[in-house]
């Protein structure tokens, strides 16, 4: 550092003769996403050659409104989990919310967008309780939401009475996102269109304002955000109100997917989202990910399930197929983590 | 006599029957290195954390530029004009270099992009911190846009500094920067104090490195039970002196 200032620095001698394998995980390190990619686009040309069926516009169509709850869930997730937090409430508050638009609507009448607008709100009303108990009474975000999990779940059988709402009783706006539009020869559905823009916009988001640098920090490391200026508590606030409002968004999606809204849906979605956002390289000690990967991740498992499917294999081997891509994602996770200048 | 850019007088800190203060003074003056040693236990930790405004003493008063002011939180000193360098160094991991010197008080775009849409000014951002961090002659990092978990502890640290140094209008208060760091690491980071200090910025240095302290300093605070014990000047009195006042082994010389 003394009399180099003329000419440029010279390299660090680590970093002249690198191995290959060190240059991967430096790549993986810069660029999160670009592991699942590859991953995706392998699986889908695998699948393409195995059954002729897997690339016709049909099944294409049915992979992504397969995808296009979990995806929308895996949204919400992922900024959970870049602060280092999990949210298990997530399908919960998806069911709840999908229950209060389509009883309200059906029961009172309420118009469409009013209904929509109130789920919404609920959806929010609930991330935000997760984020006060989670900021206020400091207790660990698996904790808290494993608590809230069975609460809103509790509250929605209440509510609903245990009774499905047939899509024939609610106004055609709830029932919007499973209308399709022919895009190219394939059928696509709003609630998939939904999807691509949620995570555009949330990777904008993210990537470009100083809230989104504040929640990979605050994730990264709290106390050091905290003597930074960042106000912490506000920020993890604001993540799990708007989690709950994605999840509100997801259980549009639902209702428009299953053309109904039933108290007894989407039991494991919270784990599948999880997933989604895991094998999309998002780390879950937080601070490291990316709401794209997540999108690639629910794909990921959406394409694993359905090629495995068309070449006859057992759904319970496609079950496993899953499980091993998590903890290979994970792996992978702690090995670019111990990068190294 | 020149005014103290910093001066503390007076300061108590209880918690509970442990009294961490007792009426403690510091003076720092314009353009100085003032090193803070004493041994465990003596306050200097509760010292600087009442000057960055981690803590709000019970008693005493701070005066910066002789205007009396009370800090509630870091964010009050650090907008006064203080810049705590933490001994956790207080860095984001996964961001890049730009990111963490701007960490907490990002620049935006102009216009509509940044008012409305409120996106960050990247390049001005990592322009800005490439100047940091030439200023400060800092030439092992080459890219701002390096993520902080790639360099090395002294890199880290440096990092840190050229944050401080950057935003730092008044004091800069480094809390044992060198107590993690080889040799030739720690030789750095006392070159980049020695330049914050000739940038006009003047320094307090809170360390139990001896041989550093009597290095860079241009004078020495020696803090015991909770006060001011007494000031020397590390040209006349010896490192083993300046340890025995510090523990209670000899009296201060009178004309300190």
């Amino acid at each position: 550092m003394t009399t180099t200032a003329t000419r440029p620095p010279a390299p660090l001698p680590e970093q002249r003769d690198r191995s290959v394998l060190t240059r991967l995980q430096h790549l993986l390190h810069a660029q999160a996403t670009i592991g699942p990619a590859v991953v995706l686009l392998v699986a889908v040309i695998v699948f393409a050659l195995l059954s002729e069926r897997f690339l016709t516009p049909g099944n294409i169509s049915l992979i992504l409104q397969q995808v296009a709850v979990v995806g929308t869930l895996a949204v919400g997730q992922t900024i959970v989990i870049l602060t280092a937090g999990i949210d298990l409430s997530c399908g919960a508050i998806m069911v709840l919310t999908s229950i209060v638009m389509a009883k309200v609507a059906a029961g009172t009448g309420l118009p469409g967008l009013p209904a929509l607008l109130l789920g919404f709100a609920v959806g929010t009303l609930c991330g935000l309780l997760n984020g006060m108990l989670v900021t206020r009474l400091k207790l660990p975000p698996f904790i808290v939401t494993l608590g809230t999990l069975n609460v809103f779940f509790a509250v929605n059988l209440w509510y609903s009475g245990s009774a499905t709402i047939r899509g024939t009783d609610m106004p055609s706006l709830l029932l919007w996102t499973g209308q399709t539009i022919n895009i190219g020869g394939t059928r696509i559905t709003y609630g998939s269109i939904m999807l691509v823009v949620l995570v555009a916009v949330m990777a904008f988001v993210l990537k470009n304002t100083a809230w989104g640098r504040h929640v990979y920090s605050t994730g990264d490391d709290l106390e050091a955000s905290r003597l930074s200026g960042i106000r912490t508590a506000r920020v993890l606030l604001s993540v799990y109100a708007t989690a709950g409002l994605i999840y509100a968004v997801a259980a549009w999606t639902l209702i428009g997917r299953i053309a109904s809204a039933s108290p007894q849906a989407g039991q494991t979605d919270n784990l599948d989202s999880i997933t989604a956002v895991v094998i999309g390289g998002t780390s879950l000690f937080g601070g490291r990910g990316a709401v794209v990967g997540s999108l690639i991740g629910a794909l990921i498992v959406g394409v694993f399930r359905n090629g495995l499917a068309l070449a006859g294999v057992d759904v319970l081997w496609q079950t496993m197929a899953v499980g091993v891509l998590i903890i290979v994602a994970v792996s992978l996770d702690q090995w670019i983590r111990k990068v190294k200048a | 006599m020149t005014t103290p850019v910093l001066q503390a007088t007076g300061l108590v800190k209880r918690y509970g029957k442990v009294t961490a203060l007792a009426g403690a003074d510091l003076e720092l003056l314009p353009g100085e290195i003032l090193a803070v040693i004493g041994d465990n236990g003596a306050g200097k930790s509760s010292l600087i954390k009442a000057l960055s405004g981690a803590v709000v003493p019970d008693e005493g008063e701070i005066l910066l530029d002789g205007e009396p002011v009370s800090f509630s939180t870091p964010i009050d000193a650090r907008k006064a004009g203080i810049e705590t360098v933490h001994q956790s160094l207080a860095v984001s991991p996964s961001l890049d270099i730009a990111a963490n010197l701007f960490l907490g008080r990002e620049k935006r775009r102009s216009g509509v992009l940044g008012s409305v849409f409120r996106m960050l000014d990247r390049q001005g951002m990592r322009e800005e911190a490439r100047r940091q961090l030439d200023a400060l002659g800092i030439m092992t990092i080459q890219n701002p846009g390096q993520a902080v978990e790639t360099l090395s502890g002294g890199q880290r640290q440096a990092v840190a500094v050229a944050r401080a140094a950057a935003f730092g209008s008044r004091v800069v208060i480094m809390d044992e920067p060198t107590a993690a760091l080889g040799v030739r690491e720690s030789r750095a980071v006392l070159d980049l104090i020695l330049q914050v200090r000739d940038r006009g910025l003047p320094v307090i240095l809170i360390s139990h490195n001896m041989p550093h302290v009597f290095e860079v300093a241009d004078r020495i605070h020696i803090q015991r039970l909770g006060r001011r014990k007494a000031v020397v000047d590390p040209k006349s009195v010896s490192m083993s002196d300046a340890v025995a006042i510090m523990t209670g082994a000899m009296e201060p010389p009178q004309a300190a």
